[in-house]
This record gives structure tokens, sequence and C-alpha cells, in this order.
């Protein structure tokens, strides 16, 4: 099937209201994306839905270790952990 | 029989982030934090003999980072005159009477009730993707919590980008769902 230039399918406007959700959806996504909120309920779900858990992140402030800092953390706890075994 | 068993093979994939999260909310460090939740796993390889099994290995756990925490806390404030609160009231006579100003309650400042709330959102999200398969979960902080960029998780996972939204996308779903489940 010939693949729109305006209207997308659900599925793309999914992947786009992910994009959006890290600001990586260019002008043109969000058009189309804005498009089929018009008048797709499913989509407007899965946006509103997506658009929820991104703001419950945000106000929770949670952090986490960057790989190399939970390999330190690794390297250390395994050392130790061979002596115990 | 003890309801919950120890495996410590296991406790740095599956308990790491959580404690870290745990940690830096109350010693606002990040090179702190990473200390105390190292010396957390250690200590509790050297006490695995004391652990009952009556609550869960993460309880288990964070009991003991609560009180490297306190030991940390202790340590700062050991020295008498640190724990000292100090106040410098302007003496300039051109800005009198701003002190008032200066010293009255912020109503965006956050409040105790504003971080417990906190506290107990991180710990649903944390909750929510334990459930979530090791993958997604890893992609899903690393995009959404560190806020790295595609191209560099791309890298680094050795992934290509439609294959991070997909899996992106699983993970949103999954946790939206976890979330409206135990949190909405």
């Amino acid at each position: 099937m010939k693949k729109s230039f305006l209207f997308i399918s659900c599925e793309e406007a999914k992947h786009i209201c992910d994009k959006t959700q890290y600001g990586e959806a260019t002008g043109w996504e969000r058009i189309k994306l804005a498009l089929r909120l018009s008048w797709c309920r499913v989509t407007r779900a899965y946006s509103n839905k997506n658009n929820k858990l991104t703001d419950v992140i945000e106000h929770s402030d949670i952090d986490c270790l960057k790989n190399d800092e939970r390999s330190k953390i690794k390297q250390k706890f395994e050392e130790e952990l061979a002596k115990h075994q | 029989m003890a309801k919950h068993q120890l495996n410590p093979n296991n406790w740095i994939d599956l308990y790491s982030d959580y404690l870290f999260n745990y940690t830096i909310s109350r010693v606002n460090d990040r090179a702190m934090a990473q200390d105390l939740v190292s010396e957390t796993f250690l200590a509790g390889l050297k006490s695995m003999s004391n652990f009952k099994g009556e609550a869960s290995e993460r309880t288990w756990l964070v009991s003991i980072l609560k009180r490297k925490i306190i030991d940390y806390y202790r340590k700062i404030n050991s020295n008498k005159g640190k724990a000292e609160v100090r106040m410098t009231y302007n003496n300039d006579s051109e800005t009198e009477g701003d002190w008032l100003e200066e010293r009255v309650a912020d109503p965006f400042d956050k409040t105790a009730e504003d971080k417990i709330e906190n506290t107990e959102l991180g710990n649903a999200i944390y909750d929510c993707l334990a459930k979530l398969p090791e993958k997604q979960a890893e992609v899903f902080k690393m995009k959404t919590i560190l806020g790295y960029d595609t191209e560099t998780i791309c890298n680094e996972l050795d992934i290509t980008a439609s294959n991070l939204w997909v899996i992106i996308h699983r993970a949103r779903t999954a946790l939206a769902d976890c979330m409206e489940e135990n949190w909405f």
C-alpha cells in the first residue's frame, strides 16, 4: 500500500508519540501526529497515557547508575564475592 | 523454612539502581551515594548469616543501607562546629527591611510531604521497572532517566535506532500499564 505523506497509521503515530516524549520528533512528524490525534481515539488514549508517564517520571526525580558506575561497583563486589565462595 | 533467600550473584543487577536512587535522594552527592551502595553490598555479603528470611532481599539490603547513611551523617557532623547553624543578617542600611521577605517561607519550595511522595513515586517506578525484561529496563533507564541520546545508546548496546524505539515503545507501554495499576 502506498504511504500517505500526511495520513499515518496508528503504529506510526505511536512511534512518533514516543519520540515526542524525548523531544526527538521533527516538526512535520508532530503535525502528522496532531492530525491523527484529532480523529483517532486509540492514538489519543495512547498519547494521554504516554504523556502521563513522562510527567510522573519527571515529577519523581528518580536517578540511576551509569553503566561505568555500576561496573565499578560490580567489579569490587565480585572480587569480594569470589573470596566468600 | 525461610520465606526469602539470598542470592548475592544477582544483587548488583537487581538492586543497585534502586539502592542508588534511595541514597542519592538522601545524600545528594553522586560519588558518595555510589560508595554507600558499594559498602552496603559488601556489608550484606559479610552479614549473610544474620539474614533470617523474613524480609525480602531488597528490604534487608535497604535496612543495611539506612544504617550506612546514618553513619555517614554521623561522621560528617562529628565535629561540633559543623552542626552549628550560622545566620548572617545584612547590615547594609539600603536593604533594611528586606530580611523579612528573604526569610519568609517559599511556597514553591519542596516540603517534606512532597519529598515523601517523590520517594514513594520513585519506589513505584522502580517496582514496575523490575517487572520489565532486563534489556527493556536498561534501554529505558538510559534513555529516560539518564537522558542519553539515541546514538550513544545504540553504540553502547550495539543496536539500531529502530530497534531502540521498538524497545522503548514496549517498555513505555508496560510501565504505563503497571503505573496505572499501582499509582495513578
